[in-house]
């Protein structure tokens, strides 16, 4: 994929990217999801309290692909949950900063949560700061930091956001 | 007076010890009333902050004991002390945040101002408007102020209790758990974030959980999936004299504990069922004695957490008879290097609401929960390990959840 021109083809090409990324999560193609990352990439949940304050923890914290890959394979063959489902709304993302081929985006995002027997909770909202890699064949995040508005989860977080 | 519920739970709880618990304990208004004033306002310490927490004179912090709100303040003294959140005048939380710097402690509705060690020292208007109004001649600022905790801090630890014929915090740990406590604190302490879980079931529930070592290698199937072997470990439960508290924990055997444990206790057996990236399996002995998983809880409500080197205290808080937060806060110490400050971020995916080996305690606890409106007059069986509550040099044991339950039946009069 070109290297965005503009900050308008660089919103383009990023709303693009999260509408594929939350089609891939939301129709639970997980297996599909760690695709979405460069080999080195970083992908943090943290809240907006820890991370206005430098905290570094993360309710999950990878720094390669592969740790999300075998995210997917946990999920899949070890964790155990209540069969579960999202629906992720994406705001239209903001250009923060373009670099070459590396394009710093934030977009808003809500998620609800459906669970097997029909009830719906807002799960999560947040922002999601992103950096995206253009240099190879189709754009991927290298690094993706979920920041939660609330600290609170409720139950548990399977699925990532 | 003992309420109708009260009575119907003494009844209830069968003529066999501590192997029975009724399920009427998860889900009554009045067991939960009564919990509040005689075990979370009895003569328990309740955890309240790290003391790195509030570094500075005014640094103040708002959290709970039970569901009774509390401030925790360090004064110009800097000495910590502990309020119960509620104005001396009309009742309303005086901090809101939950951290700042404060000077005075100024409730919003009217004005009243405590000083950093409670006491009332401004009332608005007290000798009313252009001689009209204020307060009779009666009133004495010195009868009114914010009703105070007792407080003590242990290895950083900072514990309050509202009552002050609890005994000193060393005597109530005793000999066994307060150098438990120690071991995981041994250097000052760094917080490296924090995380609230919220659990859909009775603040019971939970603790039992974290006291039932029977559960965790059938419900939580990480490591047997991915077939992470742990080698040549050893391990047992330690129930301290009362009951209440307890630990458990597991221990890589000396000969194997080579200061990196990542070859020598975990590994997969066969590389077609193991990680990807099992640098998350990482580890380092940084406490010289080989054990790699320590649980430790101090009655009725803090929990503190060693999984390798991801360290945490959960405070455990009750929010109504079906609901329940987690307070997570994880901690490293100030003087981790690189490498290590490292391995507890990465550590951190195995616990907490999305941890490989922990996501599960986050449903289980609903699970119970929401199968309990047919339980009557039932009682769950806790049986594992024989019919007492003392130490054991096994974890297929219930023996800590059986304490738990006579140090709060103790407590409670049940």
């Amino acid at each position: 994929m070109p290297v965005p021109v503009d900050d308008a083809a660089a919103g383009h090409a990023v709303a693009n990217l999260l509408a594929d990324y939350a089609a891939c999560i939301d129709s639970d193609a997980l297996e599909g999801w760690p695709d979405f990352f460069t080999d080195d990439c970083v992908y943090r949940i943290t809240s907006a309290f820890n991370y206005a304050r430098n905290l570094p923890i993360g309710i999950i914290h990878a720094d390669s692909r592969r740790m999300l890959e075998d995210r997917v394979a946990a999920l899949r063959k070890a964790n155990i949950y209540e069969k579960q489902g999202y629906r992720h709304i994406i705001s239209v993302p903001r250009i923060v900063l373009r670099k070459g081929a590396v394009v710093d985006a934030e977009a808003g995002f809500l998620v609800v949560r459906i669970m097997h027997d029909g009830v719906l909770d807002l799960f999560a909202t947040g922002r999601y700061v992103d950096r995206i890699d253009f240099e190879a064949e189709k754009p991927r995040f290298a690094e993706k930091i979920v920041v939660l508005d609330s600290e609170k989860i409720d139950t548990l977080l399977a699925i990532p956001l | 007076m003992i309420s109708v519920a009260d009575a119907r739970a003494d009844a209830m709880w069968p003529d066999t010890g501590l192997t029975r618990v009724p399920y009427a304990l998860y889900g009554d208004a009045a067991i939960y009333a009564r919990e509040r004033e005689r075990v979370f306002m009895g003569p328990a310490w309740n955890y309240l902050a790290l003391d790195c927490e509030l570094p500075n004179p005014g640094d103040f912090k708002t959290t709970f004991v039970g569901d009774v709100p509390v401030i925790v303040v360090r004064d110009a003294d800097g000495a910590i002390n502990a309020f119960e959140n509620r104005c001396a005048h009309r009742g309303a939380l005086v901090c809101l945040e939950r951290f700042g710097n404060a000077r005075a402690l100024t409730c919003v509705y009217h004005a009243w101002s405590y000083d950093l060690k409670g006491k009332l020292k401004g009332v608005a208007f007290q000798n009313g408007v252009k001689g009209a109004g204020g307060m009779p001649p009666e009133f004495r600022r010195e009868d009114h102020r914010l009703r105070p905790l007792k407080v003590e801090s242990f290895a950083g630890l900072v514990f309050g209790s509202f009552d002050p014929k609890t005994p000193p915090i060393l005597d109530y740990l005793g000999p066994e758990i307060a150098p438990r406590v120690r071991r995981v604190l041994p250097r000052k302490v760094k917080v490296l974030g924090y995380f609230t879980q919220v659990l859909r079931n009775n603040w019971k529930l939970y603790i039992e959980n974290v006291k039932d070592s029977y559960h965790a290698s059938i419900l939580h199937l990480f490591f047997t999936t991915f077939r992470l072997n742990r080698l040549s470990q050893s391990g047992g439960i330690v129930v301290d004299a009362s009951g209440g508290h307890h630990i458990s924990y597991s221990k890589v055997e000396p000969q194997s504990a080579d200061g990196d444990y990542e070859a020598a206790a975990l590994r997969a057996d066969n590389a077609a069922f193991g990680l990807k990236d099992p640098s998350l399996l990482s580890g380092r002995d940084e406490f010289d004695d080989g054990i790699t998983v320590q649980i430790l809880t101090v009655f009725p409500t803090l929990v503190l957490q060693q999984i390798q080197n991801c360290l945490a205290v959960r405070q455990i808080l009750p929010k109504g008879l079906d609901r329940t937060e987690i307070v997570w806060t994880y901690y490293g110490f100030e003087d981790d290097d690189a490498a290590l400050a490292g391995m507890r971020l990465k550590q951190s995916n195995m616990v907490g609401p999305a941890g490989y080996i922990s996501m599960e305690d986050g449903a289980v606890g609903a699970f119970v929960q929401r199968a309990l409106p047919g339980a009557g007059a039932d009682s769950s069986v806790v049986m594992m390990g024989g019919a007492g509550a003392e130490s054991q040099p096994t974890r297929a044991t219930e023996t800590s959840v059986r304490g738990f339950w006579k140090a709060y039946r103790g407590l409670m009069g049940l």
